[in-house]
């Protein structure tokens, strides 16, 4: 019994960080119905720039935070005005293989900016972990799923009741008939970028204190975040946190069940099943059909 | 007016004469009187924590050499080729420095995949290759054209053994990284248990970026061993310590050499205090007792790079000085010719170096022995040593 709680409270962290990662996934692809292969690296950039704010700049963590998504989401503002948008001709094919050489290349600035050895930082906040029938939850990972329930929420409400959001959606909809309705259509695009790569600035600036950051881990993130948003159904919200949990738990549990050299091929191998059996994903069926 | 064959006596065939000189006979003037030795390190890339303490330590070791009258009245040069790590690099490397330089000894490569990929081509041309990795499977089984410096993870776990024995630890639960250093590791620790009387209760991976360790650390400790060991490079080993301490267990971790750096002790923070670990002895130079006799040759090394490259010592520079002293003794007398050198250097004995005192044989091409390693313990943020 505390093994299996233990495994649980381990799978649900890994699983909200995969959450938030594949939120940005389906914020994008929501809006634009592109897959931005890049988004492990944003994450990559939000940790690592929040570690230089916070211990190197000795800038307090809030304000830390608070300007490491703010960078990255800038970073993500120039990614779409300077590779995305000049594009001539944009066909998907096109923008898909810029974001895996934008990753490429991001991958590389890091290298460059933070050096190759891993870097890390001390917890949030220094309470004790919790004792829940022997198994130990951590604060931060209370923490974490917090962050990233209110995250889903306070998205969820932005495309469901804002003006902006729902243009959003008309604009990922239909691109003539928003245009036709006087929606900035490229002013979309751009909103979407933003949000998206500052989604992933979260889910970099919560994993920090738990695990060691170097500019090479975005690639493996953004791949369980992308399994994650499959999972549950790329475009959805609520599937692309579903689908983060149920992948982190699962893995949790294979690892500690089964064996822990299977981690990731029950990742992946998941993701090959869902392609294979339901490509919509848990959460997706409404999403196709909506015409 | 001239003639077309005044032009060609006059100014095209000095020019010519000039162009053969300074591209062809240069090189085979400083040829004539001094040893090539080809140098393969992961100089960038993710091995370049290897590679580039490497490098600076041959040119450092082959400088001193010249500077002091070279070997026998020569003196050596240096081709050195960036394998980034990789051993297709690493193989176009061996071919260049074998057939366009044509050394006649090669140091390097850094890491255990690229040197086991050049070795059968030392072996064919007839190269000696004296290796900075640490794979086990470099040397052994012997091949006659092939050695290296860095101590094998046999001799590390060896050495974690011995400790625990002292400690009478008897059962254990292990933790390796899923790559090739993890796999060698957890190779040895299964092997090397019965000799100690250790059984191994449970064996667990984890991916060299995983995130999180706590389910493979529950899973251990529902089997309740002693001690558990930890074999990896960073950051998984730092991640492994700081889940230890999240869940709160208190029996002693043990982690590899992979991890002997300064750089572990910041990632892991405080989860780094009580966690032994062996080590190199270049760690802990300044610890060792005056008995020790590799106490003299690591300062003089630790002192001389610190004072060239005005950064601190790294444990892995030394491979390559080693490297270089050892082939220094064997090129002499040996007036370049390559089967001397290597019957030369299998016949080096008590050799004092920085990864420990070199004994070579005709059946043992790395020549250490576990003394090579000494066991550590984190304490307030520093190494102390164990006796």
């Amino acid at each position: 019994m505390q093994e299996l709680l233990q495994y649980i409270f381990s799978g649900l962290t890994n699983g909200a960080i995969y959450a938030v990662i594949a939120l940005g996934f389906s914020i994008l692809y929501g809006a634009t119905r592109l897959i931005n292969f890049a988004h492990g690296e944003f994450v990559m950039l939000g940790a690592l720039g929040l570690i230089s704010l916070w211990q190197g700049l000795k800038i307090p963590l809030a304000i830390a935070l608070v300007l490491a998504v703010l960078g990255v989401a800038l970073i993500g503002f120039l990614f779409e005005r300077l590779a995305i948008r000049t594009v001539s001709r944009p066909e998907p094919i096109v923008l898909i293989i810029i974001t895996v050489g934008a990753s490429i290349f991001l991958r590389g600035v890091g290298m460059l900016v933070w050096g190759k050895d891993a870097h890390s930082a001390p917890a949030f906040f220094s309470f004790a972990p919790i004792d829940v029938m022997g198994a130990k939850l951590l604060v931060q990972s209370i923490w974490i799923l917090g962050v990233v329930v209110a995250l889903t929420f306070a998205l969820h409400a932005f495309f469901k009741k804002t003006l902006v959001g729902k243009a959003m959606t008309a604009a990922s909809i239909s691109k003539k008939a928003a245009w036709l309705t006087g929606i900035p259509y490229e002013w979309m695009i751009l909103l979407a970028f933003v949000l998206s790569t500052a989604t992933g600035a979260v889910a970099g600036v919560i994993i920090t204190p738990i695990t060691m950051c170097s500019y090479d881990m975005g690639t493996l993130l953004g791949l369980k975040g992308f399994c994650s948003a499959m999972l549950g159904g790329l475009g959805s919200l609520w599937g692309a946190l579903a689908g983060g949990i149920v992948l982190g738990v699962l893995e949790s549990l294979g690892a500690g069940f089964l064996s822990s050299g299977y981690k990731d091929a029950i990742a992946f191998g998941l993701l090959l099943a869902i392609l294979y059996i339901r490509p919509s994903g848990i959460f997706g069926a409404k999403d196709l059909h909506r015409f | 007016m001239r003639t077309w064959p005044t032009i060609m006596n006059r100014i095209l065939k000095p020019a010519l004469a000039g162009l053969i000189c300074l591209i062809g006979f240069t090189p085979l003037a400083i040829g004539a009187d001094a040893y090539k030795i080809g140098g393969l390190f992961s100089v960038t890339g993710r091995g370049s924590f290897l590679g580039d303490p490497e490098k600076k330590s041959m040119e450092m070791a082959i400088e001193a050499i010249n500077q002091a009258g070279g070997i026998d009245g020569k003196l050596l040069e240096t081709v050195i080729y960036d394998t980034e790590g990789d051993p297709q690099k690493a193989v176009s490397g061996i071919s260049r420095l074998i057939n366009k330089d044509e050394v006649i000894a090669i140091i390097g490569p850094s890491n255990t995949p690229p040197s086991l990929a050049v070795k059968s081509f030392a072996e064919r041309a007839g190269v000696p290759l004296i290796s900075c990795a640490a794979g086990i499977t470099i040397t052994q089984p012997v091949t006659p054209w092939t050695f290296k410096t860095a101590q094998s993870d046999a001799q590390a776990v060896s050495a974690v053994y011995a400790h625990m024995k002292g400690r009478n630890i008897k059962t254990i639960g292990i933790l390796t990284v899923a790559d090739s250093f993890g796999e060698s590791g957890k190779h040895q620790l299964l092997s090397q248990a019965p000799d100690f009387g250790i059984k191994v209760v449970c064996e667990e991976s984890f991916g060299a970026k995983d995130t999180d360790m706590t389910a493979q650390l529950t899973k251990i400790r529902k089997e309740k061993p002693d001690a558990i060991v930890c074999w990896g490079t960073n950051p998984g080993p730092a991640v492994v310590a700081k889940n230890a301490q999240q869940l709160g267990i208190d029996i002693p971790l043990y982690q590899s050499h992979g991890v002997a750096s300064p750089n572990f002790i910041k990632l892991a923070g405080d989860a780094s205090e009580g966690i032994y670990l062996p080590t190199g002895k270049i760690l802990v130079a300044g610890l060792l007792p005056e008995t020790d006799p590799q106490k003299p040759v690591l300062q003089k090394y630790i002192q001389e790079y610190e004072s060239r490259y005005q950064q601190p010592v790294s444990g892995f520079g030394g491979y390559a000085y080693d490297a270089v002293h050892l082939l220094a003794k064997a090129l002499k007398g040996a007036n370049g010719d390559r089967n001397k050198i290597r019957q030369a250097l299998e016949n080096i004995t008590g050799h004092v170096g920085i990864s420990g005192v070199f004994n070579m044989s005709e059946t043992e091409h790395n020549g250490l022995s576990p003394e090579a390693f000494v066991m550590v313990r984190i304490q307030n943020g520093t190494w102390a040593l164990e006796p």
